[in-house]
């Protein structure tokens, strides 16, 4: 019994010291979240389940957008502290840009 | 020999202070000459050129883009020599919003010559492909607002290479995203200039500038060399762009480029900095003297431009 619960006991400071190293890898995030800062999406490249809600938020002082290649999505205008969502459904790589500054693409793998 | 050296390190170092330096040309020889209070250069006629306004940015290092915007009408009212018109080299807004843009003309309004030119910036038509500003804009221009007009023996040419910017080849700070021209204008461009003199002064103002300055943010313009080849053949040619918020100058042959300062923010020399961007950490009493507009004149007929930039201090 005390063993039992000295497990249970480990298991949750294991879970929590797990959680608070996942935040604190990229902190206020989700996985499925894409944060714009410095020029550039970050991550990159990001792959997701289909029917995955993938959310881009602008944490840099200047506007960008995450605009499709193919033009399938647009966030149009992302001030600081915007944030832009977008469902994938269908399987597929759909790959982005940043319409202001076209330097920064990003890709995001649907499986 | 040495003096020399240091003579042409010294004029390059004031290119880039660039604070009050008339550049001129006269028979292929670039010379410079300080700007001196009061000391008047006849000449046949100016204008001026501002740009990058970004109307509705209000973060640091300027909280108040309007005011300054408003200080640099404020200085080209003053002019001794009253410019013939005004040229707005883009990024009007920051977003492109209907209320920005509004804000602009309405300060603009305040201009003694009603006469304002534009080329739109990127942040003027990321939204709509430019819709909003062509209707409050771009009146009289031609295709997606490009135009051209003849004053005092000069042809002006006002060209729009913020459209369907490409998206880049790599990612984060890779690939390029220049400016695009398009074939439409580069057709139009090629029979504007078609009937003119070789010895007509040309004046191209554009965005983005027309020459490569730093690929890796996307410092310049795809087709620009083939823009520039149907003007190969005149004596004088005139390049102002906005977009690098900073001035930078370059002479090849028989044309001048040349970038001028934002009346809003600074931006952080090629490749300084990780990525292009306002410089934030500006002191306060720092900033006019990061901020400006440049004055054009046509000293005598068929002569180069001389293109002197100040500072809103």
């Amino acid at each position: 019994m005390r063993k039992r619960s000295k497990l249970i006991f480990t298991l949750i400071v294991a879970l929590v010291i797990c959680g608070v190293a996942v935040s604190g890898r990229t902190p206020g995030t989700n996985p499925n979240e894409v944060v714009i800062a410095n020029f550039s999406f970050e991550p990159a490249t990001l792959t997701v389940k289909a029917g995955t809600k993938v959310t881009w938020v602008n944490r840099d002082d200047e506007p960008h957008t995450a605009t499709a290649t193919d033009k399938r999505f647009n966030s149009k205008t992302l001030d600081t502290g915007d944030r832009f969502s977008q469902q994938f459904d269908a399987p597929g790589v759909y790959n982005y840009y940043c319409a202001l500054h076209p330097h920064m693409t990003g890709k995001i793998i649907v499986k | 020999m040495s003096d020399k050296l240091e003579r042409r390190s010294f004029l390059k170092c004031m290119a880039w202070a660039g604070t009050g330096v008339v550049w001129a040309m006269n028979g292929g020889v670039l010379g410079s000459s300080e700007l001196v209070l009061g000391a008047k250069r006849k000449s046949r006629f100016s204008f001026v050129q501002i740009s990058d306004s970004h109307i509705g940015f209000n973060k640091d290092p300027n909280h108040d883009v309007t005011k300054t915007f408003q200080e640099a009408v404020d200085k080209i009212n003053a002019l001794d020599d009253e410019p013939a018109f005004v040229i707005h080299t883009g990024d009007i807004t920051h977003l492109s919003r209907a209320e920005e843009f509004d804000t602009a003309a309405q300060v603009l309004k305040g201009l003694k010559t009603s006469k304002v030119f534009y080329v739109p910036g990127e942040h003027d038509v990321f939204n709509d492909e430019g819709q909003l500003y062509r209707e409050r804009f771009a009146r009289g221009t031609q295709g997606q607002g490009w135009q051209s007009f003849d004053y005092e023996g000069v042809h002006f040419v006002g060209l729009v290479n913020v459209l369907n910017l490409k998206q880049g080849s790599g990612t984060g700070l890779g690939g390029n995203g220049f400016g695009q021209l398009g074939q439409d204008q580069l057709a139009w461009l090629k029979n504007d200039v078609k009937g003119l003199s070789s010895s007509t002064p040309v004046v191209v103002f554009a965005h983005i500038p027309l020459w490569t300055i730093y690929p890796e943010w996307g410092w310049g313009t795809e087709e620009s060399e083939q823009a520039l080849s149907y003007l190969k053949r005149f004596g004088s040619v005139t390049v102002l762009n906005g977009h690098v918020h900073q001035i930078l100058q370059k002479v090849e042959g028989s044309v001048t480029f040349h970038t001028a300062r934002s009346t809003a923010y600074p931006q952080p020399a090629p490749g300084t900095a990780p990525a292009p961007g306002p410089i934030k950490d500006v002191p306060a009493d720092k900033l006019r003297s990061m901020l400006g507009l440049t004055d054009v004149s046509s000293v005598s007929h068929g002569d180069r431009l001389a293109v002197v930039d100040s500072t809103l201090v």
